[in-house]
């Protein structure tokens, strides 16, 4: 198939959670998650007959903060529909939402394209609505099924962000939901760590086929996990020359794989129509007071003046609001002088050993990072030393041992760069080349290649300990000794 | 005309259920409603309902919540402070 | 203030009660001691609260309704719940589902519905208040069936924050008496901002009858006095009217175009609100229960089939098959439009008069089981359910007989201006006694 002809096409629909203090209706707390099942509720969330909804300013404050920093439109005058249809999780038989009114429409988000350089993915609109409660399923086939229904998380309010179809790759559609968490971070309106904090629909589909929707993926990889399982499907499917459906599809997050929704729940016909114990909002004129701080494209231009980030460094360091904020307070003590190297301890070798972990940040605190960067910086230890007294750290903090300081576990495990000892690195040069005849013999015969494999027998009889500068000059000098 | 099958067809959208001995009753008088509500065709003027209130907003305040007894007082069947409720699996 | 106790032991003939409180405690206050007796879809805390439904059966709110909450400030005991149509879905109260009640004025006879049961226990003077709603005429039709007061409040005015719903938008609590004084003093309880109903208003009600009516413009709306109207209720009317004018009020006619299509615009409002206001009875969180064994919808349809009534199962069908795909825009679009049109009829209309009056209901009180058939029965509401549409306040007030059953004078007023409503009841009601 042509490349055009398989073309792929992504739109989202994002569901976060606001960060208030109380629900979108009424006063229970939205801090139910350590909390036991139906502790957070009251008539309203529980939609006991007679209770009213009693609308929350702050989420509005909250959600016009988004549409504003999405570069969305205000509408003169929004308003609340009632969305009807029967689930057990939903308490009034109806969910209080945004239809034909929403609070906001158009905008823009950009993220880095596939083919690099920015991309701009437009936004249809922006609405406010109430998250229904939580179902476990329980029972089996023998002894029957059934559900247990838990309202806490009823009512708490979410913003719907919807996109248009401008993603052209599910890696394009990871990159959005991340510029958009940190962005929605950057707001201080949404706490993405909190567990279900963030849901995502998803229309998928080939250029001139039938779109799929696929609904309930609940994580950040589980969106690009879905939408690469999909095309995958899709092509496959119109490589048989057989026809794509247009469906719904549930994503099994445990499986990676979606599964087509049973013909009888996409028959919907939610009865949409205004909600009658609400006024509308006439709120347009808010934005002007709206301050946004900076934000994440702002901050990673910033990074690249005042630090000397690369585009790439700066890039990973601002998309994430806790690791934009990590890196200044470690180079806060010396910016001129920590920032080189500290922008790659952080981008490149502290994710990768977190991510390595599958830990969080949380744990780590930039004085002992800042601490080891200048243990890098005055050439006290080598790179690779860096790399195990990072290595001791993170385990330590994972393992919720006692902590060491960088200069202690340097002192501990006799890390210090040799330099000036150079009868310990001359020994192990000419044990080197003692062991590895083979090594002498290419060398002499042109393979330069050669002594990156001494360079490397050096430093690992040295235990990483040498300064590769003085290594080399040592072994050159060796080298020529014997006549090579 | 509404037929019979409509009807059906509603009081399932409804979940009310409906009865085969109760559905041409139901159909007939359906369709004489309706047909009343056809006057409602001529009706002439523009939609937008005048509203009195605006921005009608409380502040972001947590009050008490039920206690789990209360809440779960009226609930047919509960287990371990969940609410029982039909399978949707 | 240390609480008593009274007994309160009716000998309810009528059916007006669907549970007694024999001991209700009260403090002091405005209605120190007095009882009121709460329409049964009014949450009150610890007292079942069922709508006259089967499936809420057993429901006991863990919550009171704002108004319930301020009556009980102002001292008075609690006496009861009182019998409705299920949901307030209905004319005569006969479509409730624990028996209907009947009319202490003729026993062969409905009370008026939806709030029969208020009216009953007041006219039989079981109770001297009681607490109605009305969403289309349910307080002023059997206030005038049953010979006793009853005012529509404006909407708005009265918080509607613990009122089970049936049609959010043109519903409002109200009060009934024996008297225009009794009901008065009631709204002044009532009325008032409550930060938990979104649609309420800041507008106390603070007032004490004025008998005074001289000057007043009366609006006497040609429709009121037509087709369908029984020519002798219209004649009681017309007289009691007449005894306005001698009070030293004119009358000026008028026509409201618009009730041509006001009762569809009704229906077709109050069933689709109604459809979804009551999707929430699934027997899950309270009512008889699901089966749990069942997948969802089929639990859902057992209870619900098997505990509502068909009249209401009628109005959900109706609401929902009105907002379904496709019919929106024929039905409830243009009850939306209809219904500014009768807004507007009245604001122009009272630009020129200060109150319309004419008869509460086009008949007096039906036989029971007179009316069957559905469209019949709601052709009664056509007098009443425009003051609904409008958000104005209306007012019944007792004007004579007919056939010796009651004849209810309607009264209806500009927004918030129910204390002229009230003066003018006040007024025809101090002339004649």
């Amino acid at each position: 198939m042509a490349e055009e002809e398989t073309q792929v096409i992504v739109g989202l629909e994002v569901h976060c959670q606001l960060d208030t203090k109380s629900k979108l209706f009424c006063g229970c707390s939205t801090d139910y998650r350590s909390d036991g099942p139906n502790t957070h509720v009251c008539p309203i969330c529980l939609g006991l007959p007679g209770a009213m909804p009693a609308l929350n300013k702050r989420a509005i404050e909250y959600a016009m903060k988004v549409a504003k920093a999405l570069n969305c439109e205000i509408v003169n005058e929004s308003e609340f529909s009632r969305k009807n249809y029967f689930y057990p999780d939903l308490d009034k038989a109806y969910q209080i939402t945004q239809y034909d009114k929403p609070l906001a429409e158009g905008g823009y988000l950009e993220i880095e394209s596939d083919a690099g350089g920015e991309k701009k993915i437009r936004l249809t609109r922006i609405h406010v609505e109430e998250d229904p409660g939580r179902l476990v399923h329980m029972g089996n086939v023998e002894r029957g099924k059934y559900s247990l229904v838990d309202y806490n998380r009823a009512g708490v309010p979410l913003i719907e962000i919807v996109s248009e179809p401008d993603m052209r790759s599910p890696k394009e559609a990871r990159k959005f939901l991340n510029k958009l968490r940190a962005t929605l971070e950057y707001l201080s309106v949404f706490d993405s760590e909190k567990e279900g904090s963030l849901r995502v629909d998803a229309n998928i589909s080939i250029k001139g086929h039938e779109r799929v929707e696929v609904k309930n993926i609940t994580s950040y990889k589980g969106v690009e996990k879905a939408l690469t399982f999909e095309v995958t499907r899709q092509k496959n499917l119109i490589r048989r020359g057989q026809r794509i459906e247009r469906e719904t599809r549930h994503f099994l997050e445990g499986r990676g794989v979606t599964q087509s929704a049973r013909s009888k729940e996409q028959e919907h016909d939610y009865r949409y129509f205004p909600e009658p114990d609400l006024r509308p909002l006439r709120v347009k004129s808010w934005v002007d007071g709206i301050v946004l701080p900076e934000l994440p494209d702002a901050r990673r231009e910033r990074f690249m003046a005042q630090y000397g980030c690369s585009l790439n460094h700066a890039r990973t360091l601002t998309g994430d609001l806790k690791l934009a904020n990590f890196f200044e307070k470690v180079v806060s003590s010396d910016p001129k002088g920590l920032s080189p190297l500290a922008s790659t301890w952080i981008a490149d070798t502290l994710i990768g050993e977190l991510n390595y972990r599958d830990m969080g940040l949380d744990p780590v605190d930039p004085e002992s990072i800042a601490a080891l960067v200048r243990l890098l910086k005055a050439g006290t230890i080598t790179d690779k030393s860096g790399v195990e007294v990072l290595r001791v750290m993170l385990d330590q903090r994972l393992k919720k041992e006692k902590t060491e300081t960088p200069d202690a576990i340097v002192t501990r495990l006799g890390l210090t760069k040799t330099t000036g000892d150079t009868g310990a690195i001359a020994a192990a040069i000419e044990e080197a080349i003692n062991d590895n005849p083979k090594a002498l013999e290419d060398y002499r015969n042109g393979e330069g290649k050669a002594i990156n494999f001494l360079v490397g027998q050096v430093m690992k009889k040295t235990r990483g300990k040498a300064d590769p500068a003085e290594l080399n000059r040592m072994l050159n000098e060796a080298l020529k000794k014997r006549g090579a | 005309m509404v037929t019979e099958q409509d009807v059906q067809h509603i009081a399932e959208l409804a979940d009310v259920g409906i009865g085969k001995e109760e559905l041409e009753d139901f159909t007939h008088q359906f369709n004489a409603i309706l047909e009343y509500f056809d006057i409602l065709d001529r009706v002439e003027g523009q939609g937008a309902a005048a509203r009195d209130l605006y921005n009608v907003l409380r502040e972001d305040e947590v009050e008490p919540s039920l206690p789990q007894e209360e809440v779960l007082r009226n609930a047919p069947a509960q287990e371990d402070g969940f609410i029982k409720a039909p399978r949707v699996m | 203030m240390p609480a008593q106790t009274i007994i309160f032991e009716p000998d309810d003939k009528y059916n007006a009660f669907l549970k007694v409180c024999n001991k209700p405690s009260h403090t002091n206050g405005k209605l120190a001691g007095i009882t009121v007796a709460v329409k049964d879809n009014i949450s009150t805390s610890g007292i079942e609260t069922t709508c006259a439904s089967k499936i809420l059966k057993g429901y006991v709110p863990p919550y009171d309704a704002h108004v319930v909450g301020l009556v009980k400030q102002a001292g008075a005991a609690i006496a009861g719940k009182t019998n409705m149509d299920e949901f307030g879905m209905g004319t005569t109260t006969e479509n409730s589902a624990f028996g209907p009640t009947l009319n202490p004025r003729d026993t062969g006879r409905v009370p008026g519905g939806s709030s029969g049961g208020s009216a009953a226990a007041v006219a039989a003077g079981m109770v001297r208040m009681a607490l109605g709603t009305d969403t289309g005429g349910s307080i002023r039709c059997p206030a005038a069936f049953c010979g006793i007061v009853g005012l529509k409040p404006t909407y708005g005015r009265v918080s509607r924050y613990g009122l089970i719903a049936y049609a959010n938008s043109l519903e409002q609590i109200g009060p009934m008496g024996k008297t225009v004084s009794d009901v008065s003093t009631l709204m002044g309880v009532i009325a008032g901002y409550d930060r938990h109903d979104s649609t309420s208003q800041n507008k106390p009600y603070d007032h004490i009858p004025r008998a005074d009516i001289k000057g007043l413009k009366i609006g006497i709306p040609a429709e009121y006095f037509g087709k369908g109207v029984d020519p002798q209720v219209a004649a009681v009317v017309k007289k009691a009217i007449g005894r306005l004018e001698e009070l030293g009020a004119s009358t000026v006619p008028c026509s409201i175009p618009s009730m041509e299509y006001a009762l569809a615009a009704y229906y077709v409002t109050c069933t689709c609100e109604a459809s979804s206001n009551l999707a929430r009875f699934d027997g899950v969180r309270y009512g008889p229960a699901a089966d749990t064994k069942k997948s969802w919808h089929d639990a859902y349809q057992e209870v619900r089939s098997a505990a509502f009534g068909t009249e209401v199962r009628r109005r959900i069908m109706l609401g929902t098959f009105a907002l379904s795909s496709g019919y929106y825009g024929k039905y409830y679009s243009k009850a939306q439009v209809a219904r500014e049109n009768v807004r507007k009829d009245f604001q122009r209309i009272f630009q020129e008069v200060d109150v319309i009056a004419g008869p509460t209901m086009p008949t007096i009180a039906f036989r029971l089981k007179e009316k069957s058939d559905p469209l019949s029965m709601y052709l009664a509401d056509i007098l009443t359910v425009p003051a609904n549409l409008a958000g104005i306040p209306a007012i019944s007030v007792p004007c004579g007989k007919s056939e010796g059953m009651p004849v209810g004078l309607q009264i209806m007023g500009r927004h918030f201006e129910d204390e002229r409503v009230v003066d003018v009841a006040y007024a025809y009601e101090q002339a004649v006694n």
